[in-house]
């Protein structure tokens, strides 16, 4: 555990000096926080291409981690009545209608072929588990903590409710409870990793749309999984947050869409929120140590006028 | 499929994944639409007519498997001339008796046979009063359900074949003619399916069905919940029959159960008309003696023809050594039908005062059966009432809060049922089985015990019988013999004196004269000398090993994955397998080998345990009086058929007619556009004649136009069933939290309906509320020219839980499909408008208001 160290033992100076960078450019963030090198990274594929909306995911996370229920409200919003990410819905899936094109005449629809008929789009959301994950830069408490999975877990007893991360979070995901203070969300089954097992989640998927497993494997089963859908003519499909490229340095917990990430609600281009704090510290070191230089310069060349 | 059982649809996404092409066919774009390659949304109630031009586009454009057709099928059958087809008749069969509303069966019958006496006058000599609905006699009442395991029993002779299959009257041209008017033209007229849609399911099908490749059809209650719900199972069947995908992998017809072990209540029944194995329960005045019996219900051929050793060795497994060849093997001792016992003929007889007492095990009729007002106002004319169940459902609270509270016409005070709540234990708490649509047994262990006083199913009826039996000790009276003489002696275990689930395993398997376990159902003998509480289920529990706890993964066997749980007959995981390989014995395919002929050894052999006498030659002809298995050919797959044939044409065993025809639902804005005749001539009505449970005008009868959607009922993947085991419970009940229903954006802005406000639905029997969820999901169809909204209601709630909301049943009408007695809740016209129901009596004045606007009388809807 790194607690409120900066991660990966690094001075404050270290930070003033070269800022966040070196941090980000590496590809193991358990190991950038000072665990042990060995354990691979793990994470979700979600591929949202075979989710049939049973919503057995929400269960069993609420089920495995004792999540409250979070309010009877008919929304409206197709068959989720779950909303959204939040402090009491972990795994939450999204249902999008696409009504069919030319929906005016029942009996002139094309005949059956796929993009034709309508479209019900589910999908289900988690944490990401960025690689650069902002809600964890900016915890004061040390509360939330990059685990030897590679993942990142708030924990309970330590977060003392100040909602820095609510903010710092690029996708909403992380939020505080209201009758209680303090922010939660996804652990991706810490409790159960530990024990060799996978997340509740992705155990009671029926259709193995979640999948977890070592992050490396699933961008390679990703990878092939667009490739066959693209192939079967699917060309809509497309991934999104496995590229390390990205804002957030890829997440941990990545997807196979069937639109634009807008259309699930996920950002289209999300940027870990810290991401110019380096370069803030910078200029702000650069301004301190220019002020610093500017009373040093006026002492020194006051000096030998006051001698004089 | 996605919907209701998302755990079994794991494996329509992994046929996907390999390249499965998958049709879904609902009146709604739901989970499972999302996931399928072409939605065929439909009027619902029309699937006959679907089912229909889907048989005639195979036989006109000659897409049949025909040497599968030719040997395995009926269709070379000649039928007699006495045989008149709906063609011929605008819409019956012959054997039509208008008064009675009964088929008498002898003229369906295949040429060259002797004939029995029908049913009908068979049961003449019942005793009078014998039941509110027998009106078509008892033996059809009770025997449409029979047929669980194997066909309907046939008349001595040898019918006679054409296989040309050109023979004017044999059973192929028969279909022929009968179906040839069902048309794409006929199906866009009358389910609403455009012609260009309609051809590309046919297409796909056909392409996908014989020697190389199969296609399954899965079906649930979309399809039973009707007038003429077995008919479209029937229909279903021929499609099936016809394309060679009976008996062979990747085929077949699967229903999907509504609870984890619907098929384990049939197979070792909860129904009034069975007893275990598909047993008929025996009638009061045709069953007198074990003889008489068997004669009247055994077939002379095939596995059935065996009959006696199964019922003996059943009676030996209730009595034991109290039953001997001397006293008919206690045959006496059983229950005989007088008439209906059906679940509906029980709330009218609750009605009339007759029913006193009533057991709900796990059921919540108030919410779950049709016309709920009903069923609650005939428990509130119990004596008393016992309810088991996980939570306190509906069917126990209606005194206090149920919907007739409120409208004035029930005060809890005036109510004299006494009502007993009995908590029961969840699968997790209790050993047993559970058996599942394959057939297939599963045992599932204790996790935790039972909390408070919470009590399996098994400790319930054990130790109620043993009390009841110690407060019977030592009496003399006869009619107390059959509970005093029955071997009840099951050992318990623990705290709570849990009875031995596995023993009771054991018992169903059955033992030999020494007590050992039996292997197989080709063991038992009718000396008296097996006791099986089970046939079909005989070997789940051989070499006294529990069978159905097997959990060998499927990575560690064969495809087949036999050793996985076990299924009857015999472990075999696809019934009639035989018809995977040709008459001689070969497999059709490669691809689709599934068992075949080891000449070499003279057995049969292959993936699966063949479902065939092991050594019996394909090329084996039965000599002249053979009976029993012996009496089948080498080359007829359909060994609890009666001539091992699949049934294209079913010359027995049906009540409504030999061949589905499409009928209208009950309660139908449309007329029939196939017949004359509108509804099923014998679909169950006039037992269940009620001021509240009146029908309404169809198609263009004066009136009709005041009903004129269509709503169906159905499940959401949220919840379960009458939501005793999800209403309940917080992580359930938010994802779905209240009632709604579902409308197309069309029909909202018709009615004035609006997304997320509220609605009012009205039929003749009931006006509900639910929240409007305006969705493109649901499409209007042009039937008959003319625009149809329909609306969709999921059924799971009820006045009582953590969720509450009115219940779609409570529209409904009991009206029942004659073979099986199972509710039309599937297709209901019904009357949609915004805002709230009235509360009080308003409520009942609004229904009554639709009443008088449509002209409804007693006599509505009652006609033939």
């Amino acid at each position: 555990m790194t607690g409120a160290q900066p991660p990966g033992g690094i001075t404050l100076a270290d930070l003033i000096r070269d800022g966040l960078t070196p941090l980000l450019d590496r590809a193991d963030p358990a190991a950038a926080s000072g665990h042990e090198p060995g354990q691979p990274r793990v994470g979700f594929f979600t591929d949202t291409s075979v989710c049939i909306g049973c919503k057995a995911c929400e269960v069993a996370c609420k089920e495995w981690n004792h999540v409250p229920e979070d309010g009877l409200a008919l929304t409206g919003m197709s068959y989720d009545n779950s909303v959204g990410l939040g402090a009491s819905t972990w795994r939450h899936v999204a249902f999008i209608e696409q009504p069919r094109r030319g929906a005016e005449d029942p009996a002139g629809r094309p005949d059956g072929e796929a993009g034709g008929e309508m479209r019900w789009l589910m999908a289900s959301d988690v944490c990401k588990h960025c690689t650069h994950a902002a809600c964890l830069d900016v915890c004061p408490t040390g509360a939330l903590i990059r685990t030897e999975f590679g993942t990142v877990i708030v924990q309970e007893d330590i977060c003392n409710g100040c909602g820095y991360c609510v903010s710092a979070c690029p996708y909403g995901v992380i939020e505080r409870r209201p009758e209680d203070g303090r922010a939660f969300k996804c652990t991706l089954c810490y409790d159960r990793l530990g024990s060799g097992l996978e997340p509740a989640c992705a155990h009671a998927c029926p259709t193995e749309s979640i999948q977890f497993g070592e992050l490396d494997e699933l961008r390679e089963r990703a990878a092939g999984r667009l490739e066959q859908l693209h192939r079967s003519g699917v060309p809509q499909a497309r991934l999104y947050g496995e590229d390390p490229a990205d804002g957030v340095g890829g997440d941990g917990a990545f997807f196979l869409l069937l639109d634009e990430p807008e259309v699930y609600g996920l950002p289209p281009d999300p940027v870990v929120t810290t991401r110019d704090l380096p370069a803030m510290w910078r200029r702000a070191a650069v301004a301190a140590l220019t002020l610093a230089a500017a009373g040093v310069a006026s002492f020194a060349a006051a000096g030998p006028v006051r001698r004089r | 499929m996605a919907e209701c059982h998302p755990v079994g649809f794991q494996w329509v996404m992994e046929a996907k994944a390999r390249g499965a092409k998958v049709i879904h066919v609902d009146p709604r774009f739901t989970r499972t639409s999302a996931l399928a390659d072409v939605h065929v949304p439909l009027r619902a109630g029309s699937d006959i007519a679907f089912l229909g031009g889907l048989i005639n586009y195979v036989l006109s454009n000659e897409k049949y498997f025909r040497d599968y057709v030719v040997a395995y099928t009926n269709a070379s059958m000649i039928l007699s001339e006495e045989f008149a087809d709906t063609e011929d008749l605008d819409g019956i069969f012959s054997g039509l008796d208008q008064e009675r509303r009964f088929y008498d069966p002898q003229s369906w019958q295949y040429e060259g046979l002797e004939l029995r006496s029908p049913a009908g006058e068979r049961d003449q000599d019942l005793p009078d009063g014998a039941g509110a609905a027998d009106q078509a006699g008892v033996g059809q009442a009770a025997r449409g359900e029979a047929h669980g395991s194997g066909g309907a029993g046939l008349p001595a002779g040898q019918p006679e074949r054409d296989e040309s299959l050109r023979h004017p009257r044999c059973v192929f041209q028969v279909l022929r003619r009968h179906f040839s008017r069902y048309t794409p033209e006929m199906v866009q007229e009358i389910c609403g399916i455009p012609p260009d849609l309609f051809r590309r399911v046919c297409e796909l099908l056909t392409e996908n069905s014989g020697r190389d490749r199969t296609t399954a059809l899965v079906y649930s209650v979309g399809w039973t919940q009707h007038t003429v719900g077995v008919q479209y199972i029937r229909a279903a069947a021929i499609l099936q029959g016809l394309l060679g995908n009976i008996g062979r992998p990747g085929g077949g017809i699967m229903a999907l159960r509504g609870h984890a072990s619907i098929q384990g209540s049939t197979d070792i029944p909860t129904l009034f008309n069975l007893l275990p194995g598909y047993l008929p329960m025996p009638h009061a005045a045709t069953n007198r003696s074990l003889d008489e019996y068997i004669d009247a219900e055994a077939t002379s051929k095939g596995y059935w023809a065996n009959m006696r050793a199964y019922a003996v060795s059943l009676l030996k497994a209730y009595w034991g050594d109290a039953a001997t060849a001397a006293n008919d093997f206690c045959f006496d001792y059983l229950p005989r039908l007088t008439g209906s016992h059906s679940t509906y003929d029980t709330v009218m007889a609750q009605l009339a005062g007759d029913c006193k007492g009533y057991f709900l095990l796990g059921e919540n009729p108030a919410v779950g059966s049709a016309n709920g007002r009903l069923q609650r106002l005939g428990m509130a004319n119990l004596d008393w009432l016992v309810v088991r169940d996980l939570t306190l459902i509906e069917s126990a609270t209606w005194w206090l809060d149920g919907p007739e509270i409120d409208s004035g016409e029930l005060r809890t005070p005036d109510i004299a049922t006494e009502v007993f709540f009995m908590p029961a234990a969840a699968h997790t708490e209790k050993d047993g089985s559970f058996t599942n649509t394959q057939r297939m047994l599963q045992w599932h262990h204790t996790a935790v015990e039972p909390a408070g006083d919470a009590r399996s199913d098994l400790w319930f009826a054990y130790h109620l019988g043993r009390r009841i039996r110690a407060k019977l000790a030592g009496s003399a009276d006869e009619m107390d013999r059959p509970l005093l003489d029955l071997t009840w002696d099951y050992p318990v275990s623990g705290a709570l004196a849990e009875p031995d689930a596995e023993a009771v395993l054991a018992e169903i398997n059955g033992r030999n004269a020494d007590g050992r376990p039996l292997s197989a159902y080709t063991e038992l003998k009718e000396d008296g000398s097996t006791s099986c509480g089970c046939w079909i289920y005989c070997g789940c529990y051989a070499g006294g090993v529990n069978q159905p706890a097997r959990r060998k993964p499927g990575r560690e066997q064969s495809w087949v994955a036999p050793e996985w749980g076990w299924a009857w007959p015999a472990n075999r995981r696809i019934l009639y397998n035989r018809a995977s390989a040709d008459p001689d014995g070969r497999p059709w395919s490669e691809r689709k080998a599934l068992v075949w002929w080891d000449a070499d050894r003279g057995r049969w052999s292959g993936h699966d345990v063949p479902d065939f006498v092991a050594d019996k030659d394909p090329h084996y002809q039965p000599p002249d009086g053979a009976t029993g298995p012996a009496g089948l050919s080498g080359a007829d797959p359909f060994i609890m058929q009666a001539d091992g044939k699949a049934w294209l044409f079913a010359p027995a065993g049906l009540v409504d007619g030999p061949l589905p025809a499409h009928y209208e639902p009950q309660d139908s804005p449309f007329s029939n556009a196939l017949y004359q005749q509108q509804r099923n001539p014998v679909r169950q009505v006039t037992p269940y004649q009620h001021p509240g449970n009146r029908m309404q005008p169809s198609g263009a009868s004066p009136g009709s136009d005041v009903f004129p959607y269509v709503a169906t009922t159905y499940r959401l993947t949220e919840h379960h069933t009458a939501g005793g085991m999800s209403r309940s419970l917080p992580y359930l009940a938010e994802l779905q939290p209240e009632f709604f229903c579902e409308v197309s954006p069309e029909l909202a802005a018709a009615a004035g309906l609006e997304h997320l406000g509220w609605a009012t639905i009205v039929t003749a029997r009931a006006a509900i509320e639910a929240r409007v969820l305006v969705t493109e999901r649901m499409t209007p169809l042009i039937v008959q020219g003319r625009k149809l909204h329909q609306v969709g209601l999921p059924y799971h709630w009820g006045s009582v839980g953590y969720s509450t909301g009115d219940s779609a049943n409570d529209l409904a009408a009991i009206s029942l499909d004659p073979n099986v007695h199972i509710q039309e809740v599937k297709a209901l016209a019904c009357d949609i408008r915004p805002g709230r129901r009235p509360r009080g009596p308003a409520r009942l004045e609004l229904v009554a208001e639709y009443q008088r606007r449509a002209g409804i009388t007693g006599r509505t809807g009652m006609e033939v």
